[in-house]
């Protein structure tokens, strides 16, 4: 145990997801010996980011106004769908730029021992975006693990009888792993190669 | 060197829970063999290059190395033996199911490496069965869920009075009496189920899947209803999962 501010700091940045008391220590001490107006970048930064950033009241993608930036963008077509878990999926998905579409970011996937039901997911807010006949395909890009497999299944049944043609990214993409970890080419190649289910 | 002796161990094992760990990494909770209720870190398996591919994923049996440590156990090899979590994640009730089958085994098993073996052995038979699709995933996951009860010391009675111990399919139903109660003892507020109902309780609890693949839907309903509702007066906390089993 340290005294005063250096232990609030450890224990702050223990509390932040995969930082153990070993890192946060780390972290601490050199925040401690770091030039200050680096400190404050980083501490304005952190302010900024729960002042301006919100989610996108359409696809519920991380925004700086009422839209996101692809929302926003004329130049993305409507017809074309594409459901995501996190926001780090539609930033994965961007990098391939293999997609001119558009997105709805569900906020995880159905995972009932999390206690995570469809209702808990933005479900009813992706069947009234799909309730006006604009969008022709829905691309499922959940993650190709058991949760984002069984939420796309969820969603296929959900969507299908609604006359949309639904597709889901092509295999080849290693079952186990998180969207956000495959390389462009490869999910690139998932994207082209997608299937109708 | 002895007290830097890694400790190592292999066994086989049911995955019934993947949290996700830092950057890449995911803490398993597996249902072992011979040694109970075990959690370990898979180092890096959400990268799609990870050795270990699909085979610590949800619901699967495999043949698992532990490598010990002082605060958590890392899991080394891992080999596939039947991937039970594929069959599932086509079919969405058959995918909650298997969910509240793993749940209820883990709150069973309060104490991590406190070697369960009947229980390990009913939960690996559920899930096969209900990756063999033989029969209706909800039958499977009541059956499991009456027969676990059972294990825990806490089935609902229902061939004799839960009270009194008077032999007899009785009609009424308490939870908190224990189940089925004969007419002296019946409590207030004690269910009527339908006689359909508490036969196919009987079924699923003693294995008879000739009764029980017959019976009708309201009678699995309110079957369902008995489970659940005798399950979560006996845990401390509610289970997640089983509100979300579909049964449509
Ligand atoms: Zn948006
Ligand atoms: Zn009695």
């Amino acid at each position: 145990m340290y005294e005063g501010a250096i232990q609030d700091l450890i224990d702050e940045l223990g509390r932040l997801p995969g930082v153990g008391p070993k890192s946060a220590q780390r972290i601490a001490f050199h925040v401690l010996s770091a030039d200050p107006a680096d400190v404050k970048r980083l501490a304005a930064a952190l302010q900024r980011v729960k002042e301006l950033v919100r989610f996108c009241t359409t696809c519920f993608n991380v925004a700086e106004s009422e839209q996101c930036r692809i929302c926003r963008d004329p130049r993305r077509t409507g017809d074309v769908l594409c459901v995501v878990e996190e926001p780090k999926d539609v930033v994965a998905i961007e990098r391939t730029g293999e997609f001119r579409g558009r997105y709805h970011v569900l906020g995880g996937a159905i995972n009932p021992l999390e206690g995570i039901g469809p209702d808990n997911l933005r479900i009813r807010e992706l069947m009234a975006r799909l309730a006006d006949g604009t969008v022709k395909e829905l691309i499922l890009a959940t993650d190709p693990n058991t949760e984002g497999e069984a939420t796309a299944t969820y969603l296929a049944l959900l969507v299908k009888p609604m006359g949309i043609a639904v597709t889901r990214l092509a295999s080849g993409l290693p079952v186990g792993g998180d969207l956000e970890y495959a390389d462009e080419i490869t999910l690139g190649r998932a994207f082209e190669g997608r299937r109708a289910v | 060197m002895t007290g830097f002796r890694t400790k190592l161990y292999r066994d086989d094992a049911v995955v019934l829970r993947c949290q996700k760990l830092g950057e890449s990494d995911r803490i398993i909770t597996l249902f072992t063999r011979r040694h109970g209720r075990v959690r370990a870190v898979a180092k890096g398996v959400r990268r799609t290059t990870s050795k270990f591919g699909a085979r610590l994923e949800p619901f699967g049996h495999v043949d698992v190395q532990i490598v010990e440590g002082r605060t958590l156990h890392v899991i080394g090899q891992v080999e596939g033996i039947d991937l039970f979590g594929k069959r599932f994640i086509e079919d969405y009730p058959r995918y909650t199911a298997a969910s509240a089958i793993a749940e209820t085994a883990e709150r069973l098993t309060p104490v991590e490496e406190e070697p369960a073996l009947r229980l390990y052995l009913l939960t690996l038979g559920a899930l096969r069965a209900l990756a063999g699709g033989e029969h209706a995933g909800t039958l499977v996951l009541d059956s499991y869920l009456l027969r676990a009860m059972g294990y825990a010391g806490w089935a609902p009675a229902l061939s004799a009075c839960a009270v009194c111990g008077t032999d007899g399919r009785h009609r009424a139903f308490s939870v908190p009496a224990g189940g089925c109660v004969c007419p002296d003892c019946r409590p207030p507020g004690a269910a009527h189920p339908a006689p359909a109902t508490l036969d196919l309780m009987a079924a699923l609890a003693e294995g008879d899947w000739r009764v029980a693949d017959a019976s009708d839907h309201s009678a699995r309903r309110e079957a369902s209803g008995l489970v659940a509702a005798h399950l979560q007066w006996h845990l401390e906390r509610a289970l997640r999962s089983l509100p979300l089993v579909d049964r449509s």
